[in-house]
């Protein structure tokens, strides 16, 4: 049977062009500037300085705190900055820029395609080599990964969920790494498992990709415990809760985690990086990103080093298009709009999407018509217009007490109103205003 | 880079709906009721329709250029709804004057005295109709005759609705099985052949206009369903209880303005409940209140009350019936 969740959710357009296109190899970049925040939490600290000589994959800032992790270099190379550089935010923030020469690799990084699927690892050692090689939740969140793998006490895991729905429009790389990847997916799934101390894994996968839940459900069969699930086509299916819910049935309560209902989720492409720096002591420095377009010549899927800019990505696939109104980080629906595209490709750049002049502007916002087109969209069971209107009359009680928290930003209300109305706009700031509301009670 | 790019947060991709859509997708879903009145009205429903919608049209300009000094709407197709739907509900022999009128109360008292689309808190177009049918009940209970001429305006014969019938029979001690008699059977009223407004009378026709809005994801089921089996439920009771004084639940269900206010006028997005349950509310008061007016009232139909009677409580559910939240409670399934 077919699942999905049962509650909201919308159908935008898929477009994705790149879903047949290989996943090539970009030609090492001239320069990286490798910002030392790409993950939620503490920023690493810089461990090089400007002149300093590295290699690829040496740790070049190590984490610093409990939520943090750690960067290395994805080139070889002379560091030339260690200084605030504009990154896909539009702020400028620290980050670690280096010229890059031929590639020299620290020593004992594997960098060989020979599959290794022994596992010899304990569950802590797994955990700890995750931390080591600096992986963060690939799906876009880039949440530190040690950390969802050291369950806390008291909770227990007793299924892993892996993601591969990308029910984000436009974006094939986690598709493409199910594809070509396949054999590794598994056994990175196989050492989450171990790490978890899990007997089952789940992978999840929308109906939209029927060749990699082919393709992935022969090789589960091999691999004991671990399940191949097909669900619906429905956005935002790839968000933590809505999976969850879509596979176990279980219902994430509000302001908890999948553990406090038994599961962790992890991105395809985050159980890849997991079997590369378990299997083969490769650090994460490059990742898959899919440079997508209705515009862009030929649309595709890159293996990129980390910090790689965005300009030299988009000249891969074609150069940027005369008709350019918006580069986003990301997919349409969540994706971050750039200022310029003279920044760096972080750990959470699943793409890079460029949007046509005319479907860059905005429909112009007119009266909410009450139609509740947007209630019946949530996937969270909010009531977005209703948010929007407390938000603009600055009532935060309420915007507190309609739940705006639960907010996950999938930006299916935005998507679906008729009258084009900046819903999530306003629920964002009612969101920052209430989070800051909470704190100062809190003091 | 040289060249200027737009920076906006996120979603970047929006849906095709639009207001406009939505608005146009109803005046296609009201096409096959305004022709079934066409075949039995004859020149009538065209005259009432076509005056109908432009005075509609043309005070929504007026008032937005001159009273609000606002850019006018009128293309949104909301004006062009109203305008249609008041006329669905005004007896196709109405003077045209008194259209005129009704049409300056939907725009002006029930639309744009609230500040227009989506700020009313009452159906604009049951306003208008309601407002006549107090103002002028002579002109507004004075229904033609279905298919005698078709080329008659205000100088058609006229007869009772079947619910008129009923009502009058009922008063005067005439048993339900002789007033039955004097009524076309239920095939017929399904289709639409009997005295009533303008676009009122073709169950048929509505309801496939109804259908038509479901696909189109206009308007959700839940308003019309909850209408309709209340109405049934409730009538199928009483009907039980004494069959001799009261009609059966199908004719309840056939007659009088029932359908078209269930699936068009009480599904109006601005004046309806935001969440499914609500709509449940919405729709159960609706249902309940017009069988206590249609049995025990004073008029023989009540369906444009109970409507607006249920609007002034959608705030009230709006602020109290809240959707299933997400992670409410714990559900482990």
């Amino acid at each position: 049977m077919i699942q999905t969740f049962p509650k909201g959710g919308i159908h935008p357009a898929e477009d994705k062009f790149a879903a047949g296109i290989p996943i090539r190899v970009l030609p090492l970049p001239k320069t990286v500037n490798i910002p030392v925040s790409q993950h939620i939490g503490a920023p690493s600290e810089p461990l090089v300085a400007k002149g300093d000589k590295v290699k690829t994959g040496q740790l070049i800032a190590k984490s610093n705190g409990f939520v943090s992790t750690n960067i290395h270099s994805s080139v070889t190379g002379t560091v030339t900055k260690v200084d605030k550089m504009m990154d896909s935010s539009g702020y400028k923030r620290m980050a670690i820029s280096i010229d890059a020469e031929e590639d020299q690799w620290e020593e004992g990084i594997d960098t060989s395609k020979t599959l290794n699927r022994k596992i010899s690892a304990t569950g802590d050692e797994i955990i700890r080599k995750i931390l080591d090689a600096g992986i963060v939740g690939l799906g876009g969140a880039t949440f530190p990964s040690h950390i969802k793998l050291s369950v806390p006490r008291g909770k227990k895991a007793e299924v892993l969920i892996i993601n591969g729905v990308e029910c984000e429009p436009c974006l094939t790389s986690d598709h493409r790494l199910m594809l070509e990847k396949g054999e590794e997916l598994m056994v990175g799934i196989q050492l989450l498992m171990k790490a978890l101390n899990v007997k089952r894994a789940l992978i999840g996968i929308e109906n939209n990709k029927p060749d990699a839940i082919r393709h992935l459900s022969s090789l589960a069969s091999d691999y004991e415990g671990t399940e191949v699930k097909t669900l619906q086509i429905k956005y935002p299916q790839g968000a933590e809760k809505q999976l969850v819910k879509a596979l176990i049935k279980r219902e994430v309560p509000s302001g908890k985690l999948p553990i406090d209902v038994g599961t962790v989720v992890h991105n395809i492409g985050t159980a890849f990086a997991v079997y590369e720096a378990v299997q083969k002591n490769k650090p994460l420095i490059e990742r898959v990103i899919t440079v997508t377009g209705k515009k862009i010549e030929s649309p595709s899927n890159f293996m990129v080093r980390i910090g790689t800019l965005v300009s030299d990505l988009v000249e891969a696939a074609g150069g940027l298009p005369d008709d350019t109104g918006k580069i986003i980080n990301g997919g349409p629906m969540m994706g971050k709009a750039l200022k310029t595209a003279d920044v760096p490709v972080t750990k959470g750049t699943s793409g890079i999407l460029i949007v046509p002049s005319d479907e860059s502007r905005r429909k112009p916002v007119l009266n909410c018509v009450r139609c509740a087109k947007c209630v019946s969209i949530c996937p969270m069971g909010l009531e977005p217009y209703l948010l929007q209107a407390a938000t603009e009359f600055k009532k935060w009680d309420l915007v507190e007490n309609e739940r705006a928290l639960d907010c996950m930003e999938c930006g299916s209300c935005s998507y679906i109103c008729p009258s084009g109305r900046p819903l999530l706009d306003y629920i964002r700031l009612g969101k920052s205003t209430v989070s800051k509301i909470i704190r100062s009670r809190k003091q | 880079m040289d060249k200027l790019i737009t920076v906006s947060p996120s979603p970047h991709a929006y849906g095709d709906d639009s207001v406009k859509r939505l608005m146009y997708g109803v005046v296609y879903a009201l096409v096959p009721a305004f022709i079934i009145s066409l075949y039995f009205f004859g020149i009538g429903a065209l005259i009432v329709t076509a005056i109908s919608i432009v005075s509609c049209m043309a005070f929504e300009y007026l008032i937005q250029k001159y009273l609000m000094n606002a850019r006018p709407s009128i293309t949104d197709g909301s004006a062009l709804v109203t305008g249609l739907l008041l006329a669905f509900n005004l007896p196709t022999n109405l003077p045209w004057w008194i259209i005129i009128i009704g049409a300056l109360v939907a725009i002006g008292v029930g639309k744009m005295s609230f500040g227009g689309l989506g700020t009313n808190p009452f159906n604009p177009a049951l306003v208008g109709r309601v407002f006549l049918f107090i103002s002028f009940p002579a002109q507004m209970t004075s229904w033609p005759e279905p298919v005698v001429s078709r080329l008659q305006y205000t100088d058609a014969a006229t007869g009772a609705t079947p619910l008129g019938v009923v009502k009058e029979g009922l008063n005067a001690g005439v048993p339900m099985s002789q007033l039955l008699e004097q009524i076309p059977g239920y095939m017929e009223l399904f289709i639409g052949h009997m005295h009533g407004c303008l676009g009122e009378i073709s169950a048929l026709a509505l309801i496939a206009g109804g259908i038509y809005m479901l696909a189109k994801k206009i308007i959700t089921w839940h308003i019309p369903v909850s209408i309709f089996l209340s109405v049934f439920v409730f009538t199928g009771i009483l009907w039980l209880i004494n069959p001799y004084d009261n009609a059966g639940p199908l004719f309840h269900l056939v007659t009088g303005g029932l359908v078209l206010g269930a699936v068009y006028m009480a599904t109006d997005y601005v004046t309806s409940p935001m969440v499914p349950k609500g709509m449940w509310i919405y729709g159960i008061g609706i249902g309940v209140i017009t069988v206590a007016i249609r049995v025990w009232g004073a008029y023989p139909e009540g369906v444009s009350f109970a409507i607006l009677i249920m609007n002034a409580f959608v705030p009230l559910i709006n602020k109290y019936v809240k959707p299933e939240r997400f992670g409410e409670e714990v559900k482990n399934g």
